[in-house]
């Protein structure tokens, strides 16, 4: 699905990411932790197409397309999706049209046809409802006003209506009360199947109780340094980040 | 009062070849205004009201008289309303019967008794658009009279010529009407059009001004709207100016009588070397008033923008509700604002409000559409036409709404 080779990347001059692998298989769930400050909203960031972002060596191969040379919504178009650690409030602009219209780019871009008012609908009430997410809620100007949960929820929304192949979750369980974390967590799974990939990044081993992941990664300083099983995230939940930033140096 | 001396007087030179107003206005208002003229010149930057507003284009203004064809039919934007199109100041189309207790018609056909109350006036493009006023509309709504037409008056220039328009509008008391006033785009392009209007609002009418202005082409436009409203009355206008070379409104509403309401809603869009100045003062003169004012803009490329809005709440005019709000979006490092709201309260029990915002499009709300799978562009568009659609939105009539979209989806490419 996602093949990330030797990533460096950097911002204003200061070097981020250093030289970061990372491949992510269809079906599989991937979970990366790490501290403050690691790298992991911008290595999100660099996938989805920031621009603020220069990548200065190594590759990113998605599903065989080359995804540093396309543009962000190209990405988006191939099936990439970014669930925002802050989702952004567009005052004026309805979550509902705005899907329409991202929905039909997309079907335009893949050559499909546009979907009709009638499916759209549908769709909005199908999908909504895999996250309790009120329909008032859904055809309001996008975020504004929501809660922290409700804006969560919106991106897992979001989601569910473009069924990416690959879905990037940036602290989606952030600030989340149990209730939704658990509505969070169901639409993710929900949503899951053997063609598609998630990478959750967090910093709670307990969204993993109810996102299982395949692997968890610790990024630290640009650089996975440590690939394990679910058991990993409850080590590093009684641990700390210490003894892996030791395990680092030594290794140095 | 505007007064100021340069060495060479433009405004002389400007009236060397104008003809003289042949409409029936009362002797003493022209000849106050010919001699208002003849004391003074332009107003430079130098003057408070202009500040921002450079003249000398228009001081320098050469008409080279062009034929005047329209090559296309201008959309009629209501369905059903009774429609006068003006093509450089002739009227070419009327409704064949209107509605009783409405006499609407061109001005040119008034008689002295008629324009009795035409405003005297005390600004430089008051006076000159008095002293040569050549066309128009008179409407006099009767008292009771709900209209439920909208009166659609267009004016067209096609030739390369000042033009001076007085329009008088008088809704008696109990009356309601609705009025729009389309410039469209026409085939000149170096004309000057100067507007004026005298607007009265009787006791418990309602009336609601919907203004245009999409002129293109190098043409300057300049007008102004004297509104009084009497107790108990609703005044609404709506601006839109969208892709015009020059423009410069002002609106001035006097409010007499209490329990009154005015709404003065704006949007502008903006682009090349474009400039568009609102000027717009409420004079809160007695108690128990609503005012609210929303103004917002967008502009491109090396546009310019001006918004200054007073209002003044007099000193026995209390429990006054006023709210102004003025916002803006640069689209480029070379496009400016200078927006200037004022309130001057001599009340003590008013509740008043004014903000002014001047910012770049949101670049992450761009990129969350983007990442959504909306290309940069409509990305772009969605969110400015949102930003502007707040104050579109507060057109009630859809077919005017529907028209304003039309023209900047032409004209900008956005989508609502
Ligand atoms: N726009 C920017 N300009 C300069 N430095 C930046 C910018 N964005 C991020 N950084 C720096 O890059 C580093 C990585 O930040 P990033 O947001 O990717 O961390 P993170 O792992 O997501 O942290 P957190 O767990 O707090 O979300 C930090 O040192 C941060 O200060
Ligand atoms: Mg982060």
């Amino acid at each position: 699905m996602i093949k990330i080779k030797n990533l460096h990347a950097s911002i204003d001059g200061k070097e981020i990411l250093k030289g970061l692998n990372l491949e992510v298989k269809a079906g599989e769930v991937h979970a990366i932790m790490g501290p403050n400050g690691a790298g992991k909203s911008t290595l999100a960031s660099i996938l989805a197409g920031r621009e603020e972002y220069e990548v200065t060596d190594g590759s990113v191969d998605f599903d065989g397309t080359d995804l540093l040379e396309l543009s962000t919504e190209d990405r988006a178009r191939e099936g990439l999706f970014l669930a925002f650690q802050y989702p952004v409030e567009i005052p004026g602009v309805s979550n509902v049209n705005f899907l329409r219209t991202a929905l039909n780019e997309i079907r335009e871009y893949k050559g499909e046809e546009q979907i009709s008012a009638k499916d759209f609908m549908k769709m909005v009430r199908e999908k909504s409802a895999i996250v309790e997410l009120d329909s008032k809620l859904a055809s309001r100007s996008v975020n504004e006003g929501f809660s922290g949960g409700e804006k969560k929820r919106n991106e897992i929304f979001q989601m569910a209506m473009l069924e990416p192949k690959l879905a990037i979750l940036d602290e989606t369980d952030s600030g989340l009360d149990i209730d939704a974390l658990r509505i969070v967590a169901n639409g993710v799974n929900t949503l899951k199947s053997d063609k598609n990939a998630t990478i959750v990044i967090t910093h709670y081993q307990r969204l993993l109780d109810y996102i299982v992941p395949d692997f968890v990664h610790v990024l630290y300083d640009g650089r996975i340094v440590k690939t394990g099983t679910k058991e990993l995230a409850l080590e590093l939940e009684e641990k700390g980040y210490d003894w892996i930033k030791n395990e680092v140096s030594t290794n140095v | 009062m505007e007064s100021t001396t340069i060495s060479i007087n433009k405004l002389n030179a400007f009236r060397a070849n104008l003809s003289s107003s042949t409409l029936a206005i009362p002797a003493e208002k022209l000849s106050q205004a010919f001699d208002f003229l003849a004391a003074n010149d332009f107003p430079t930057t130098r003057h408070e009201d202009w500040k921002y507003t450079r003249l000398a284009r228009i001081a320098n203004l050469k008409f080279e008289p062009q034929s005047n064809t329209i090559s296309q039919e201008t959309t009629k934007i209501c369905g059903n309303s009774l429609r006068f199109v003006f093509v450089d100041g002739t009227l070419t189309e009327k409704p064949s019967t209107l509605p009783t207790g409405l006499v609407c018609k061109n001005i040119q056909e008034c008689n002295a008794d008629e324009l009795q109350n035409i405003s005297a006036n005390s600004t430089i493009f008051e006076c000159l658009n008095l002293a040569y006023a050549q066309t128009g509309i008179y409407l006099q709504l009767a008292s009771k009279t709900v209209l439920d037409q909208a009166i659609e008056i267009v004016q067209i220039n096609t030739a390369n010529s000042f033009l001076a328009i007085r329009n008088f509008i008088d809704v008696a008391s109990f009356s309601q009407a609705e009025i729009i006033f389309n410039y469209p785009s026409a085939e000149a392009n170096n004309s000057f059009v100067n507007a004026v209007s005298d607007v009265f609002v009787g006791k418990n009418a309602h009336l609601k001004i919907y203004k245009i202005q999409s002129e293109k082409g190098a043409n300057y436009h300049v007008s102004r709207e004297n509104v009084v409203q009497e107790a108990d009355s609703n005044f609404t206008i709506s601006t839109s100016t969208i892709n015009s070379h020059f423009v410069r409104n002002d609106i001035n509403v006097q409010v007499n009588g209490q329990n009154s309401e005015t709404n003065l809603f704006g949007s502008y869009l903006l682009k090349e070397n474009q400039h568009v100045d609102n000027h717009t003062v409420i004079d809160h003169r007695v108690a128990n008033c609503l005012s609210n004012e929303l103004y917002k803009g967008v502009i491109y490329d090396k546009g310019t923008a001006v918004f200054n809005g007073k209002v003044f709440v007099r000193k026995d005019a209390q429990k006054i509700n006023a709210f102004q709000s003025n916002a803006n979006v640069l689209m480029s490092d070379d496009a400016s604002v200078n927006s200037k709201p004022e309130l001057e309260i001599y009340a003590d029990d008013v509740k008043c409000s004014h903000g002014s915002t001047t910012g770049q499009l949101d670049e992450e709300a761009v990129f969350y559409l983007r990442a959504r799978g909306i290309g940069e562009q409509s990305a772009r568009n969605l969110v400015v036409s949102a930003f502007v659609n707040d104050a579109l939105e507060k057109i009630e009539n859809e077919e005017v709404l529907n028209y304003i979209y039309g023209v900047i989806q032409k004209d900008f490419g956005w989508e609502f």
